[in-house]
């Protein structure tokens, strides 16, 4: 009977719920888009800058990973304002969760790059390659496969850390179902609902990894 | 007459506080095959990975065919060139290395077209064409479409050797080709090495295969902490070696 009932209550805000899920897949898609181009430059300084670039990058990734998403999320849309940059609270979020992505992407980029053998750089070297072509023709294909099932880890935490965003009021997946909840007070099964959005989101994303992970996979 | 296509002359390259060179010098024409022996530490390797600039060295000239590699002279100061100019001097030489060093999401005709079209500037058509020749000339035309985790070692480093030699360098450099391979494998690459010696390329050889050094080999060459210790047609080297070093070595190596 209260199965019914919540079905009934998802489809009333189904609107509101499928903006909510708008809102989530957005957020998402940008933050680890960004953040993974963000992300791969920041590997790329860690591994190849000279001492003093490696110094600051590696105090912007430390303190980024080192620092709860939540806590980065207010200071976004918080701190930001009190110096003059005024964001939107979807803004700020974005810009927050893209500064984590960046840091986490860029630690995998930095230790596939460093996981490849020596050797590889010097037969490359030995046939009359600059480092820019060694880079895009050797270092980078190789990297990239190994980057792969932790890329897509860290994407679905992404998506998962997005939900803090509700804090600071952007109506994403789940504070569209809190609201249904604080109409409806079916908390139980609505929570459960959002929770099974989020593993069919997440559970996506996944299956896409592995895909093509197989695709690419080097034959042996 | 030409510059020799190889020259060396008092060649330091130091590790830190460690000097592994302690002035070499060496001359090579065309179509010699120089081994370079000795008892690991000794430093063949380095002055093989010198020559391609895989180390930088702290004094003396590497010269191939007459153009000192890596280094100019500024301003009375010794200054290591642009990294595009020294990447077209890498490819005078070509290297086959211990380990092969394959590129691994290549296959293996890729791997040797990559140079071809990269550096040499060769379109595919033709790239395609020149490294299915030199496969060919390995034996590994038929595994051209293979990866290099398909293969086995001995295929692996004759890949490897047709990747170097398609680039039509003026001299090939091998370091201990032959040291990481099982015992079976050991004579596939060899016959390919002795196959090039025979043609008449211009070699540089790390090798601990005493018996195939002294077959292909125009001159010997016995390295002994930092310095050659003794030199000369395998021959005299391998039948009256001078030093105590050297015919101590010899009967450690069982030759």
């Amino acid at each position: 009977m209260e199965l019914l009932q919540a079905s009934q209550a998802i489809w009333g805000a189904r609107w509101p719920i499928v903006e909510g899920i708008g809102n989530t897949l957005f957020i998402s898609m940008i933050s680890i888009l960004v953040g993974t181009i963000l992300g791969v430059m920041v590997g790329l300084l860690l591994t190849y800058g000279n001492k003093f670039v490696r110094f600051f990058v590696r105090v912007y990734s430390d303190f980024l990973r080192g620092t709860p998403v939540f806590v980065l999320i207010l200071a976004c849309f918080y701190i930001l304002s009190v110096i003059g940059i005024q964001l939107t609270a979807i803004q700020a979020g974005i810009f927050a969760l893209t500064l984590f992505c960046s840091s986490h992407v860029g630690e995998i980029v930095r230790g596939a790059l460093q996981a490849i053998p020596r050797g590889q750089t010097e037969a490359a070297k030995s046939v009359g390659l600059t480092f820019r072509t060694t880079f895009f023709s050797v270092l980078l294909p190789q990297a990239l496969r190994q980057i792969l099932p932790t890329w897509v880890n860290t994407a679905t935490e992404i998506v998962k850390a997005s939900t803090l965003l509700s804090i600071i009021g952007v109506v994403e997946l789940l504070l569209s179902v809190q609201q249904v909840i604080s109409r409806t007070y079916l908390s139980l099964e609505l929570y459960f609902f959002a929770g099974l959005m989020f593993f069919l989101i997440n559970f996506t994303i996944e299956k896409i990894g592995r895909f093509v992970e197989r695709k690419v996979a080097i034959p042996t | 007459m030409s510059a020799p296509v190889l020259e060396i002359t008092n060649l330091h390259k130091r590790f830190g506080d460690l000097e592994v060179l302690k002035g070499i010098d060496l001359t090579m024409h065309k179509g010699d095959v120089v081994s370079l022996i000795g008892s690991s530490g000794s430093g063949k390797t380095t002055l093989l990975r010198c020559v391609n600039l895989l180390e930088q060295y702290e004094d003396g000239v590497v010269s191939i065919s007459g153009e000192q590699i890596g280094y100019t002279i500024k301003n009375g100061k010794r200054i290591l060139l642009p990294e595009k100019q020294i990447a077209r001097q890498r490819a005078m030489t070509g290297m086959a290395f211990q380990h092969f060093n394959l590129f691994p999401h290549m296959t293996a005709i890729r791997n040797v077209m990559l140079g071809l079209v990269k550096t040499r500037g060769m379109d595919k058509d033709q790239a395609h064409s020149t490294a299915e020749q030199w496969l060919q000339r390995v034996g590994m035309h038929e595994r051209r479409n293979h990866f290099p985790g398909q293969l086995s070692g001995g295929q692996q480093q004759r890949v490897a050797i047709a990747r170097a030699i398609a680039m039509n360098p003026q001299l090939m450099l091998f370091d201990e080709v032959t040291s990481a391979l099982d015992p079976e494998l050991v004579n596939e690459v060899l016959s390919v090495v002795r196959d090039l010696a025979n043609d008449g390329m211009t070699m540089l050889l790390v090798t601990h295969e005493m018996q195939f050094a002294h077959d292909v080999s125009s001159k010997i060459i016995f390295m002994q902490d930092g310095t050659i210790g003794e030199e000369g047609p395998p021959e005299q080297l391998f039948r009256h070696p001078k030093s105590e070093r050297l015919a101590e070595f010899l009967k450690s190596s069982k030759f």
